[in-house]
């Protein structure tokens, strides 16, 4: 079978649809081979343009190979099949489906040749993740999602500002690295970046995931932001702006989890912040960095799902999500409990873990570039990262105090989909090997060395204890945290009501003058067309009143002559 | 409940001293660890003695601190964003009341 012009994205788009059509054991069959068949079709895809195809005198290039691009649609179609494994007895067929052409839109940029095909896919994983959002079902999750429709849509437009306008510049659709530099340049990285949750419009992503349903969270968490971060490495490797942006988001994350109450809120934010690591990885830009920032998506996807899925299980089983609410489940839920301590020390790089693995190649690629500060920062923010994620998580929702809810473990498919990839985790971080060969440059990095993990044993622990000794400063409130997002749920909300509460007295002064008017005509009127119904006794207006016959034969007579009159003239 | 026993065994007060006692023992062990295995630093002052502990603790110390300072700034109550929605719901409730009034 050949994929010269169809991206194996296609697979992805008709297990969808052949999701809504059947049902029974025929949709579970559908819903777990799609994305197998899928992982084989992008190891089919040699290296370089497949085909051209003209469109309106562009070279469309709808299927594009190379080590990066099969290394991340390889993680988003295990991610698939993982989500689809864990999600199949619970979710929705509709909400399947839509992450089903979600993931569809994903693999699809991941093999784009050319921008417009691209922004095409782009807008592809725009829609359906919002039907994704969507899928929640409350109040919350509806509003929830029409801002994170408007975010994603604005992003979309920004991005096709930015691509006409290279094309028109350069009269070249293809996927190059550039820089930033010119208006379309920076229009391009701007609706890349919004996709990446970068400042100053992250809110979007703590505002949308964690209002969908605990399904849906699964794959919002894999696609989006990590799109995002592979086109950031394709279009602007070693742009310089993207450090500084990387660091800003790697430290949002941290003291908005610290301040959140929210279960899924928390590993949102810690979304941004792992993405902050990538988006620094890509603005170092180096070899080392590219290598670090594709092998920390990769690991990422897995252990943030997991995190998720462990989030999941415990609102389908206790329907409670606040931190306050939640505690001391770890006696009836062990394997949710054990798998989510496990994502918990991946996210926070623990030795043996994924994370360790890829997010020190980050750190590395600092080091060898001589970014003393940068390294700083990320060796702080990876303290902080255990306490944020790989601490407090496990900690509130399965320790903290016994909160009396006593729920069942996790169903078996979801047992199951935690399990593999709390295996994954654990596998990638004893045996980095394959995962390095799947790198787009050769590796020659070893990830232990008895000192390095000294170190980070010690920076690790010790942010440890100072969570548990800084315990009662992070007591849990049931509060949200503003956000830049405020400015346009409040601020912009009210103006609108102002604008409104304007029009509507206007509307009431111009009601005010219409009466006035009309009982001024009406006067007019009844002065002399008279009363309508007036009794006979009553004097009528000067047209309504009775005359004698005479006065209309004089004025017959007076108007003859002057007709005489007019015509002699 | 409070009693021992019925507790699980995990969140026994004798238990939790037992994991605090252990637990700053692997915590004394790591910094320790360190006269014997040479940490490689990068740029000379991160392999001073015990400088990932006292970096660990710092940074989060730091963290936690600010991020306790923009709470003050930044909380509000969970149904902050829902407020001017309820508002709007009672106004409209009222002028249907209004308009109420009007018909009759």
């Amino acid at each position: 079978m050949a994929f010269e012009m169809f991206s194996p994205a296609i697979v992805l788009l008709i297990a969808a649809v052949l999701i809504g059509i059947v049902r029974g054991h025929a949709r579970t069959a559908v819903i777990l081979i799609a994305p197998i068949i899928t992982l084989w079709a992008i190891w089919q895809i040699p290296d370089g343009v497949q085909a051209t195809v003209k469109f309106l005198s562009y070279n469309i290039e709808p299927v594009e190979g190379s080590p990066l691009r099969r290394l991340f649609a390889t993680v988003f179609a295990i991610m698939v099949f993982i989500g689809g494994l864990y999600a199949f007895r619970i979710a929705k067929w509709y909400e399947l489906a839509a992450a089903y052409a979600y993931a569809a839109g994903a693999i699809g940029v991941c093999f784009a040749g050319d921008l417009i095909t691209l922004f095409l896919y782009w807008e592809l994983m725009a829609l359906f993740s919002t039907v994704v959002v969507w899928c929640g079902g409350t109040p919350g999750a509806r509003a929830a999602g029409m801002r994170y429709a408007i975010m994603h849509l604005l992003g979309g437009v920004i991005l096709k500002v930015g691509i006409e306008g290279v094309v028109v510049g350069t009269g070249s659709i293809q996927i190059q690295p550039m820089l930033a530099t010119d208006f379309s340049t920076w229009m391009i990285l701007i609706g890349i970046l919004i996709n990446a949750a970068a400042p100053p419009v992250s809110a979007w992503l703590a505002d949308a995931y964690p209002e969908s349903s605990p399904t849906g969270s699964v794959f919002l968490s894999a696609f989006t932001t990590k799109t995002a971060v592979l086109a950031l490495i394709l279009l602007f490797p070693g742009e310089p702006v993207l450090v500084g942006l990387g660091l800003f988001m790697v430290m949002y994350g941290i003291i908005y989890a610290l301040l959140e109450n929210d279960v899924r809120r928390i590993l949102a934010y810690s979304v941004v912040n792992q993405v902050g690591f990538m988006v620094v990885a890509v603005g170092i830009g180096t070899e080392m960095a590219l290598n670090g920032a594709a092998a920390h998506a990769f690991a990422h996807i897995i252990y943030k799902a997991l995190l998720f899925m462990s989030a999941g299980v415990v609102i389908y089983r206790t329907g409670k999500n606040k931190c306050m609410e939640l505690g001391g489940l770890f006696r009836t839920m062990p394997v949710t409990c054990v798998c989510g301590i496990i994502g918990a020390l991946a996210i926070s790089s623990f030795p043996l873990t994924s994370g360790f693995t890829t997010k020190s190649m980050i750190s590395q690629a600092a080091v060898d570039g001589n970014l003393v500060w940068v390294y700083m920062a990320l060796t702080a923010a990876s303290a902080g990262v255990f306490l944020h994620a790989g601490i407090k998580f496990p900690w509130f929702v399965f320790f903290q105090k016994d909160s009396g809810l006593r729920p069942k473990d996790a169903p078996w498919n979801m047992g199951l989909a935690m399990i593999i990839f709390a295996g994954l985790c654990i596998g990638l971080g004893v045996f980095p090997e394959p995962l390095y060969a799947l790198l787009p440059y050769p590796v020659e990095y070893q990830p232990y060395s008895i000192g390095k993990v000294l170190f980070y044993l010690q920076l690790l622990l010790f942010s440890g204890l100072a969570f548990f000794v800084l315990l009662p400063l992070m007591k849990r409130t049931m509060t949200i945290s503003l956000d830049t997002d405020w400015l346009w749920r409040r601020v912009a909300h009210s103006l609108l009501k102002l604008i409104e509460r304007g029009l509507s007295s206007m509307s009431e002064v111009l009601a005010k003058q219409r009466a006035r008017l009309q009982k001024f005509l009406h006067l007019i009127a009844v002065r002399y067309l008279g009363q309508p119904h007036t009794a006979d006794s009553k004097e009528r207006g000067m047209f309504a009143r009775s005359w004698p016959v005479g006065t209309t034969a004089l004025w017959i007579a007076g108007l003859l002559s002057a007709y005489v009159l007019l015509y002699y003239l | 409940m409070n009693d021992e026993k019925q507790l699980h065994w995990l969140v026994r007060p004798s238990t939790i001293r037992k994991l605090w006692i252990g637990s700053s023992i692997v915590l004394a062990l790591t910094v320790l660890a360190q006269t014997v295995i040479y940490v490689k630093g990068y740029f000379g002052f991160d392999a001073w003695f015990g400088f990932g502990a006292i970096y660990g603790f710092v940074s989060c110390l730091i963290m936690v601190l600010v991020a306790k300072l923009l709470g003050l700034v930044l909380k509000r109550p969970q149904n902050y964003y829902d407020e001017p929605q309820q508002q709007q719901t009672t106004d409209s409730i009222q002028n249907k009341i209004k308009e109420g009034n009007n018909g009759v």
